[in-house]
């Protein structure tokens, strides 16, 4: 890719022919205060806040400008000073902020950019503060939304049609009655939503979060277990309890992203009612064995049966070899071609 | 060898004139929506039956508005040999009377006239060009609103009409873009960008599709130019768009018009049917092998989508929300393909152009703003209607002039234009010329079209909030500025108007509104803190008022006014101790009465009923106490 140079905030930095201004300044260590861009989604322009200051050009907003050879541009100037904040402010005086209590505290873009921007109380006390009294959606197992802390930066809708072609959410309504929506306006959880969570990932605040937010004292990578995809998990852990998952970036396979069973389907690890010791049914009822006693009676069980008689299922928690080795066994041991599997999400 | 078109024109002016001077009385009835709402369709039908019962035989057209709103239902009588008399208020009585006084009779009935109309002279009746209405008034978009029927293209074509889509025809699309620039046409929309130069970019666009898009969603409050026009001249209109497609090189056009104008939505359908059967309009127009088709989109009312991109995306059947530019519409428009979005008032004023040629139409207006512009002269004004005035007349020659002045000779105060995206013009102003630039330098926008006047009845916070309320309801949600910013100052001004205003909500409505003209997404946004910023300019005391004294000193906003008793004039008749809906007024019968402020819901009934020739109750600025 060709590239050009351009200056930000008197560094010269080099940057792909067709990327924004923001992108390369992201790229290279410059922050600019965004909350509706985001790098796997369209740019919608709709936040108003990543403005910068082009030299003979002014006031712009950088995640829609392409680089250009020469472009000189300010993140800060005065002009910026006089209205960038007030975006900001205005999402504040329509926010929840119990920041304190909120499952995104320190995470939050919001919060980045009010710190950034230096967002001050006294600036905030003039403003008329709404009443942020609209109802949690608390339906779906996985996570809630809560309107009230939504800054209708559409990344959740976006996702939802651009990254998943579900389409489960939309914006409905208008104007400062505008509100994310499922089709009807009923709870999520009656949509035709797939509960993958990745609108949740990239929600820049609190409006769309896990119903489990307990932050792991470090991260395991891993492979997700579930089917033959084979996705790249992080598994956040503390000591030897799993407490999160979330998609790698850097897999090949998903790029960081998750269906429902590999995003929240990790409730089973920890379980008390998970099978630790194989069951066999005597009379009637299913009793805990060792692995030589289960694997025998298999054995024996098998050997009584002709050939048209079994079937096999697999499992696609198994690994491909695995996988290859039953099907492998089914037709040139037991000489049937009756082999399933589970892998069908 | 003639040509088709000639045999057509030569069909229709005889049409014309066969109807102008023969033997039978022309009555023309302006039958737009402002003359039916007046009840000119009773006037109508009163004048036909009664043609009828005597056995007159005369022809009798429904025409369009000429603009004199206030004179509404409006009659034109054109007896042979005589000029025309235009009368106004004319209700189904006086209509009766007209036929048998000058249909029947010979008298031309002067005291229900308002002017003459053509050559010749009526005793006692004056020409209606020589009237102080019409005097300062150049009409050429609408001149032939209310002189031809709009259901007649004859009419239209005898008048000039299509005229200048043949010569367009005969032209390269620069030659048309070239003519266009000659004329200092621009764009009448709003924000007056030079049309030729629009066409330019789309005519240099790439792509072998392009479409042109004619904005007739009109939608500020108090504003009609464009349904005026659309119901009384539409094929103006579909020449204006053809001769425009063929500029661009567009073969479609649509027309987004708003589904609240049912009779304009009927003429257009009727006007597109007659030019494609005249071979105007559709495939291989005036034989020249040039195609261009007229879709009409009905608009569901939102006025964000006159913006030009959400426009476009109502047309895509998309939500009406705009989307950022670059890339402008001249590239990237309607499905993508390069697309041209011109007003209706632009497109009439280009088949003019090419009708009389770019130097007759740049006699007109100023230096930088040439020919004409309509505007919807209300409010606060004697005259109200639908004017055209030549660019650079002063507001004030429109408001005295052919606004008659303002209503009950109260005092001016300001005067409004561009809708809720213009601002509030003071009287120290009033000799600012109407042009682009120097209403954009006065703190406003020439808008399409809307004027509206106000005297010192009107609170300009009050004001200010009203067209705030407007914006805030229409935003579209989509940015952050918009969406919040007007909510914001609109709390902020009830709060003003409610008497919780706070000393330093001047400046934060200062600062909110600068931020949200630099950073909304779209025009609305962009536009919408105006009617705010400019009344701060030049009513601040009006403000300071509200907020440091809980004054609102015109009287208007509830919270910041009192109704008290002159105990001195006040004999205790008890009319508005009966009329007092809250029982605020305490008194004995004969004694005087007093307000009870705590109880009292200022709404005026006391005031009213007082009667004049004690005039004892009194409305103040303020928050009177108990007692007091």
């Amino acid at each position: 890719m060709e590239k050009v140079k351009l200056t930000i905030d008197g560094l010269e930095i080099s940057a792909d022919k067709d990327k924004t201004i923001l992108q390369a300044a992201l790229e290279n260590d410059i922050y600019i205060p965004h909350l509706c861009y985001h790098p796997d989604l369209e740019k919608v322009a709709v936040c108003r806040v990543c403005m910068v200051d082009v030299a003979g050009r002014g006031l712009t907003i950088s995640c829609r400008a392409p680089v250009e050879e020469g472009l000189v541009v300010k993140t800060d100037s005065e002009e910026l000073k006089k209205v960038r904040k007030v975006p900001v402010q205005l999402l504040f005086a329509n926010h929840k902020t119990d920041c304190i209590t909120c499952g995104k505290n320190d995470d939050c873009e919001l919060q980045r950019i009010a710190k950034y921007l230096g967002l001050e109380a006294d600036e905030l006390n003039r403003l008329r503060f709404a009443e942020m009294d609209d109802p949690i959606d608390d339906s779906n197992p996985f996570f809630d939304r809560d309107p009230n802390k939504c800054v209708y930066c559409g990344i959740c809708i976006r996702t939802c049609s651009e990254l998943q072609n579900i389409n489960a959410i939309d914006f409905s309504n208008r104007g400062y009655s505008t509100r994310v929506s499922t089709f009807g306006g009923g709870p999520i959880v009656e949509s035709r939503c797939e509960s993958c969570g990745e609108c949740v990932v990239r929600c820049p605040v609190g409006a769309l979060l896990p119903k489990t937010t307990e932050q792991p004292a470090r991260e395991v990578k891993s492979v997700c277990t579930y089917c033959g995809v084979g996705c790249g998990i992080l598994l956040g852990v503390r000591g030897h309890k799993i407490v999160s998952v979330r998609g790698d970036g850097e897999n090949i396979v998903n790029r960081g992203s998750l269906c429902v069973k590999g995003r929240y389907g990790f409730g089973f690890i920890n379980s008390p009612e998970r099978l630790t010791k194989p069951l066999i049914r005597k009379n009637g009822e299913l009793v805990e064995a060792e692995w030589d006693e289960a694997l025998d009676f298999a054995a024996e069980k098998l050997k009584s049966c002709k050939s048209d008689e079994v079937a096999v299922f697999a499992s696609a928690k198994c690994t491909n070899e695995d996988n290859y080795v039953i099907q492998k066994f089914s037709r040139a041991v037991l000489g049937t071609n009756s082999v399933d599997h589970c892998a069908r999400l | 060898m003639k040509t088709k078109f000639e045999d057509i024109m030569v069909k229709s002016e005889k049409e014309w004139e066969s109807m102008q001077c023969g033997e039978k009385p022309v009555i023309l009835v302006g039958t737009a929506t402002c003359g039916r709402s007046a009840g000119s369709l009773e006037t109508l039908e009163a004048l036909r039956s009664e043609a009828d019962k005597s056995g007159i035989d005369c022809t009798i057209i429904e025409v369009g508005c000429i603009g004199l709103c206030y004179a509404e239902p409006l009659v034109t009588i054109a007896k042979p040999g005589n000029p025309a008399v235009c009368y106004g208020g004319i209700d189904a009585e006086k209509a009766k009377e007209l036929v048998e006084k000058y249909i029947i009779g010979n008298d031309p009935v002067p005291e229900y006239a308002l002017g003459t109309i053509g050559q010749g002279k009526i005793a006692d009746i004056e020409k209606i060009q020589d009237t102080s209405v019409f005097k300062p008034q150049i009409r050429r978009v609408l001149k032939k609103c209310g002189s031809i029927d709009p259901a007649n293209v004859e009419h239209y074509i005898a008048n000039g009409g299509y005229s200048g889509l043949k010569r367009a025809l005969e032209m390269t699309s620069e030659e048309i873009i070239d003519n266009i620039k000659i004329s200092g046409l621009r764009g009448r929309g709003g924000a007056g960008f030079p049309t030729w130069r629009k066409w330019q970019f789309c005519h240099d666009a790439e792509g072998d599709q392009k479409y042109l898009i004619c904005n007739a969603d009109e939608g500020d409050p108090g504003a009609f130019m464009n349904r005026s026009l659309l119901e009384g001249d539409p094929h103006a209109l579909l020449e204006g768009m053809v001769i425009a497609g063929r500029a661009i090189g567009a073969d479609t056009g649509y027309i987004y018009c708003r589904a609240e104008y049912p009779l304009a939505l009927e003429r257009l359908d009727l006007a597109i049917k007659q030019a494609k059967d005249l071979g105007f309009l559709g495939d291989n127009i005036m034989e020249t092998g040039f195609t261009f088709h007229i879709k009409v989109k009905e608009g569901a009312g939102a006025f964000v989508c006159g913006e030009e991109t959400a426009l476009i995306a109502s047309i895509e059947g998309e939500r009406g929300m705009p989307r950022p530019r670059p890339p402008f519409p001249a590239v990237s428009g309607l499905w993508g393909k390069p697309t041209i979005i011109n007003n209706v008032e632009t497109l009439a004023s280009v088949a003019l152009v090419m009708q009389q040629g770019a130097q007759w139409f740049s006699q007109v207006g100023s230096e930088a703003s040439k020919g004409t512009k309509t505007f919807a002269l209300v409010g606060k004004v004697k005259r109200t209607g639908l004017v055209e005035v030549p660019m650079g007349i002063t507001l004030r020659e429109m408001i005295y002039d052919i606004g008659g002045g303002i209503l009950n000779d109260r005092e001016f105060k300001a005067v409004q234009t561009g809708g809720p995206s213009g601002g509030c013009i003071p009287a120290e102003k009033l000799d600012t010329p109407v042009d682009y630039d120097s209403l954009n330098a006065a703190g406003t926008i020439m808008g399409s079209g809307g004027m509206v006047v106000m005297d010192a009845d009107n609170c300009m916070v009050d004001v200010a909030r009203y067209f705030l309320e407007f914006t805030q309801k229409e935003s579209c949600g989509e940015c952050v500025p918009c969406r919040l910013g007007t909510k914001q100052m609109l709390d902020i001004l009830n709060d003003i108007t409610q008497g919780r205003g706070k000393p330093d909500d001047i400046d934060l409505l200062e600062e909110i509104g600068y931020a949200v003209k630099r950073t909304s997404l779209c025009g609305l946004g962009q536009t919408a803190p105006n009617p705010v910023l400019s009344t701060l300019r030049y009513f601040r005391n009006e403000y300071e008022a509200h907020i440091n004294k809980k004054e609102c000193p015109s009287l208007v906003c509830r919270d910041l006014i009192s109704y008290k008793i002159d105990t001195d004039k006040c004999t205790g008749c008890r009319l508005c101790f009966k009329a007092c809906p809250a029982d605020a007024i305490i008194g004995e019968k004969k004694e005087p009465h007093i307000v009870d402020q705590e109880k009292c819901i200022k709404c005026g009934m006391c005031f009213e009923k007082c009667p004049p020739k004690f005039n004892a109750v009194v409305c103040i600025p303020g928050q009177l106490k108990d007692g007091e």
